[in-house]
Formats: C-alpha cells, structure tokens, sequence
C-alpha cells in the first residue's frame, strides 16, 4: 500500500529566484486548479463532518451503535427496506443490514477515527523522520551509517504482513494508539532517506559554513539553518504520508485487525459489506466511495503540492 | 570497488539483514503471545497437558535458549521433545502448525504456486498497462490524454484494492453476468475456466502498480527526452519509432528494475488482500486464515519467508544494477 510518489523530490528543491518568481506563480495556479479546489472542499467537508460529528448525531436522531429493527425488510433476509440501501429522509444513507444502524452517522465517525489515526501518525513520521534524517545527512559518518541501516532493514520488511502479525497478536488495548504506533514505525524511513539526502546537498551551502564559522553550536544549525530550508519538502512528505496512513488503516480494519467494533470505521464498514454485497451493493458502495474520494483528495493534493514546491509549472 | 568485494559485501549485508528480521519476529511472537501452550491445547485442557506441550516445544526455556533452538531450526534442522516422542523437523525448520500439526514450510510451499499466479498474472498486466500508459502521456505531455491518464493512475493509487474487487464481482458477476464467481481449477484441465478465475484478482493486484508505474515511466521519459542523445537520434533521421522504444523507454525502464525490488514486499501484502477477498488459497490465505485462528508459527512462517523473499528481490536487484552499471559499485558506501 506504499504510495511512491516521492521520487521526484529526491533532487532537492530549486531556490533560484527563478524558481522562487516560478513557485509563486505555480501557488496562484495551484490553488486555481479545479482538481485541487474540489480535493480541498471535499477534505474540509469531512473534516466538518468528522468534528461535528456528534451534533450530526443530535440532528438527525441517529446514533452510530443503536440498531433499527424498524429499517429493515425481516421477511427478505433482513435486508434494509425501501431502494438503494434503505435511503430516506431519516437515514441519508441507508442502514445497515440485519442491524438497521444509520450509515451517515457511521460513516461520520468513521471519519473521526480515520482522520484521528492518520494524522497523529502523519505528526510522529513527520517528527521522526526529519530529525532523524536531518541527523544522519548532517552529521554523516557513523551516526549515518547507524541511522542508514535501521531505514534499509525497515524498507525491506514486509511491513503489512508484519503489522497484520503484531495487531493480531496484541487483542486488547487502546486500537487507535496502537494502529499509529505500527504505522509510524514503518513509514518514517520513507520521509527521512529524502530528509537526509537534502540535508547532504544543503550541509555544504556558504550560509551553513558561515554560520559554522561563526562558531554556532552544530545542532543550532541543523534546525535553526537547515531545517528551514527543508520546509517546503517537510510539507509534501506530510501531505502524501496522509492518504498512505488512511487507507492503511482502513486495510487493516478491512482485515479484521483494526480499529475493533463497536467503534465505527471506514474499512471495517466495507468488510461488513462483503456477504452482502449482492443483494444490498449500497453498503459496500457508500464506506468505500468515502474512502476512495478521501485518500484521492489527499493524493491529488500531495501531488500538486510536489510540483508546487519543486518549483514546475506543468 | 571491483564487482568481487562489492558482491561479497552487499551479500553479507543481506545476511545480516535477515538475521535481524529472524530475530525481531521472533521477539515480538515471543513478548506478545500470552501463552502458546494454552492456545495449542483448547479450553478443556489440564495444567499437566499445558505442562507437558511446554516442555515437549521448548517453550519453558529461557527467551534467548529457544531464540537459539529457533534460529538452529532454520539453519540446521530441529527435533521437538526428547526420547520416542521427539518429533524431527529438517533444516529449514520454522515449526509446525498450531491449528492442523502440518509442517509450516511445506505448507507455505504447497500454497506457492496460487499466489505465484496471482502475481504474475498480474505483473503482465501492470508492466503493459503501466508502461503503454507512461507512454503515452510523455509522448503526449501537457495533453488531454496526458492529463486523463495522470488523473486516473493517481485514482488508481488511491483506489483501496478490497473495495475495487467488491465493484468488479458485482458488476462482472452479479449484474453484467460475464464471468463466474471465482473458483480455481487447475490451469492443466480448464485453461479458460484458469483464465477466468484470476482475471479479477489479477486486474485487482494490478490496478495500483499500474498506476505507479505509469507515473514512473512518464517521469523518465521526460528526462530521456530532453537528452542530448535524443535530439543526435533525430538529427540522424531516425524514423520515430526506433526513437521512442530503443532510445527513449529503454533508458526509462532501468529505475523500474529498482522499484520492483522495492514493491515485492508491498505485493505481498497487496496478495494477502486480493486472495482473501477472492478466496484464493495462495500464501496470503494462509496467514489470514493462520490470524484469524492465532495460529503463530504459521503467521511466523509466513512473515519469515516474506522478508527472505523481499531480502532476495532487493540483492538481486542490486547485482543486476552493479553489472549493468558500474558507477552504482564506485557510489556506494
């Protein structure tokens, strides 16, 4: 489920005042384009929704774990009444088979959790990462070769296989906390070996040497120059690490190893659908549509963010 | 560096790469697993019966004693308990089921061939799909097609492979009728009902490589474009065709080698998915079905000879770059 969108930056960032007068350009454009305008609506659509997801709760009437025998058609097998999955003005969505939960409030806390999960690892790669490989591309020698080996030994680990492994043998606990925890350990090599190949390149710039020269403490300069220089880079990685996590996290929900029910989540949702998807499609179409448009969004926008800041205009 | 040290030295690396992995799987199934014995022996079960699985599987030893008796498994074959009832497991050893007794090597050897179709199927499809489709939009950059094909492999990268093989069964099988519900029958009796069985969890597996891959391939071939052995072809009058497949994707198609070094362990995972949802019993079967029943030696195993695989992929990758291009050997560390 890696997304390897991130070769193109491995060159590092252009900072001519070309490319600067280009990259201000590209900005306006870049928030000018339709595909990103609509990825950025969608996305605050569902964090609205996501934030506000107990008043929708409130407002509807639903609540995401109470079932509704009332929604469904007993002498078919239990399948929601009425079309498309049961959707009427009560349920935006539908409701569950067999069960009768409301799926738009579901669907809304799913989105909590996700969204929750994702972003915190998203913060502790983020975190990791860059210190990490700020260190090992300013500092060099042994310290590289340490921090290099644990990242070659990570990147060749089949980290899905692996995380289905741990997640199954660990039954109880705190899901989400754990399900940021196996995702962060596998990710963050990915934004730290391009962290540390910029910060090589930036180590023998004349304003790192002047401020060496001036006698500035060694890891002042790691984030007091360096790191600035790096902002642009730390954002891609951050905004593409996103969709990588989101549907990581749904995969593994999917599976079974997840975020555990009674807890609502996008991919468990889908899972849920699997017997039914003859006879009630909607289920599965409305979680995974969801999910779909949700690391789409977020890819679109990494991507466009990538190009923004490696200074194209294409 | 000369090819010889160079080899020798990326070979001991690998080795001391899957000595790691052996050691931080092994440690993990031993500090999470609460008590192997009592899983083995079922709800009704006696603290003698606990007692006697213990010591005949080594598990009351200390952890680095059965780390040991592990990795001495592997390397040189192993016998569980002592005396009439030792049962003897050869070299590769990585244990033996907890759910049916079976040997976990053999049976994830027996499983192969499934997921080996699965993956290979599906490799064809991807490489055609994502190189003609790389293709096509750099030779055609900054058009529609370009545009169309970036937008819809950046959909393809988004698009979770579970939900895809739920819109494929019921569109193909349920509402379009075109194709049956999967069901594996050998390639030997039925090549078309062989056929038809994996055409869905192979564009399933595929669909997201593609997707990469064409990325890829658009990315450089728009870097090979712009050299200056590009513009000499032309100037030469080379008809276009020559131009586009011996000197353009050529050159382009090195990177991918790498990749596929890379996303062998990501295909694994990607397997795991598709054959579950298709109920394929390939590998990735095998350790969903080994996680549902907490089976550990078989989820092990599985995690095991995954990370050899990937571990394999990566160092052959790396020979084939050092002999196809030196200055890889002269560049690294």
């Amino acid at each position: 489920m890696a997304v390897s969108l991130s070769g193109t930056l491995e060159g590092g960032l252009a900072d001519s005042p070309e490319a600067a007068g280009a990259r201000g350009r590209a900005l306006r454009t870049f928030l000018r384009k339709p595909s990103v305008a609509l990825s950025v609506a969608y996305l605050i659509l569902i964090a609205l929704m996501a934030i506000f997801a107990p008043v929708l709760s409130k407002i509807t009437g639903n609540d995401p774990y109470s079932f509704n025998e009332t929604a469904l058609d007993a002498a078919a097998g239990g399948i929601p009444l009425g079309h498309f999955g049961g959707i009427s003005a009560q349920h935006w969505f539908g409701v569950e088979p067999q069960k009768g939960r409301d799926i738009f409030i579901r669907i809304a806390f799913g989105a909590r959790v996700s969204m929750l999960i994702a972003i915190s690892a998203m913060l502790i790669t983020t975190a990791l990462g860059v210190s990490l490989g700020m260190i090992a591309g300013f500092f060099g020698g042994r310290v590289d070769q340490v921090i290099s080996r644990i990242m070659d030994f990570l990147m060749a680990f089949p980290a899905l296989i692996f995380m289905i492994a741990v997640l199954s043998a660990i039954p109880q606990g705190n899901r989400p906390l754990l399900l940021v925890v196996v995702l962060s350990v596998f990710r963050w090599p990915a934004t730290a070996r391009i962290i540390r190949g910029q910060t090589m390149s930036l180590a023998n710039r004349e304003f790192v040497e002047a401020a060496r020269a001036s006698g500035a403490d060694r890891l002042k300069i790691v984030f007091a120059e360096v790191l600035p220089n790096l902002s642009g880079t730390v954002i891609v990685m951050a905004t593409l690490a996103v969709p990588g996590f989101i549907a990581t996290e749904a995969g593994l929900s999917f599976l079974g190893v997840g975020v555990t029910p009674p807890t609502p989540s996008w991919g468990q949702m889908i899972a849920l659908a699997v017997p039914w998807y003859s006879t009630d499609p909607m289920f599965f179409a409305i979680p995974g549509m969801f999910l779909f448009l949700t690391v789409f969004s977020f890819t679109i926008l990494g991507d466009n963010l990538q190009r923004w800041a490696t200074g194209a205009t294409a | 560096m000369t090819l010889l040290p160079y080899l020798s030295k990326r070979f001991l690396a690998s080795v001391i790469t899957l000595l790691a992995v052996i050691f931080l799987t092994f440690a993990v199934f031993f500090w999470l697993t609460p008590d192997p014995a009592a899983n083995i022996c079922g709800q009704t079960c006696t603290p003698d019966q606990i007692h006697a699985i213990r010591e005949q599987l080594g598990l009351n030893q200390p952890f680095l004693k059965q780390f040991w008796a592990f990795l001495a498994g592997i390397f040189a074959g192993r016998a569980y308990g002592a005396g009439a009832t030792a049962v003897q497991c050869s070299a590769p050893c990585i244990g033996f089921s907890f759910q049916s007794g079976t040997n976990v090597l053999t049976t994830i050897i027996s499983r192969l061939p499934v997921t080996i179709s699965l993956a290979a199927g599906a490799a064809v499809l991807w490489l055609l799909v994502g190189i003609s489709g790389g293709m096509i939009s750099a030779v055609k950059k900054g058009t529609w097609w370009d545009r169309g094909a970036m937008m819809v492999s950046l959909g393809g990268i988004s698009l979770p492979n579970y939900f895809v093989a739920l819109v494929l069964q019921y569109l193909l099988v349920v509402k379009l009728k075109l194709l049956p519900f999967p069901t594996l029958v050998p390639f030997s009796e039925n090549p078309s009902g062989w056929f038809k069985a994996y055409l869905m969890p192979w564009i399933v597996l595929a669909l997201m490589y593609a997707a990469t891959y064409a990325r890829l391939i658009r990315a450089n071939m728009l870097d090979t474009m712009g050299e200056n052995f590009m513009r000499t072809a032309r100037a030469k009058g080379l008809a276009p065709a020559p131009i586009l497949f011996r000197h353009a994707l050529r050159p382009s198609l090195t990177p991918v080698v790498s990749l596929f070094g890379v996303e062998f362990a990501t295909l694994l995972g990607g397997a795991l998915i598709t054959e579950t949802v298709f109920g394929l019993s390939g590998v990735g079967k095998l350790a969903y079905d080994a996680i549902q029943s907490n089976d550990q030696p078989v989820i092990m195993g599985v995690t095991l000879v995954a990370a050899f695989a990937v571990i394999i992929a990566n160092l052959l990758v790396d020979l084939a770059y050092s002999v196809l291009d030196p200055r890889v050997r002269v560049a690294s560390r």
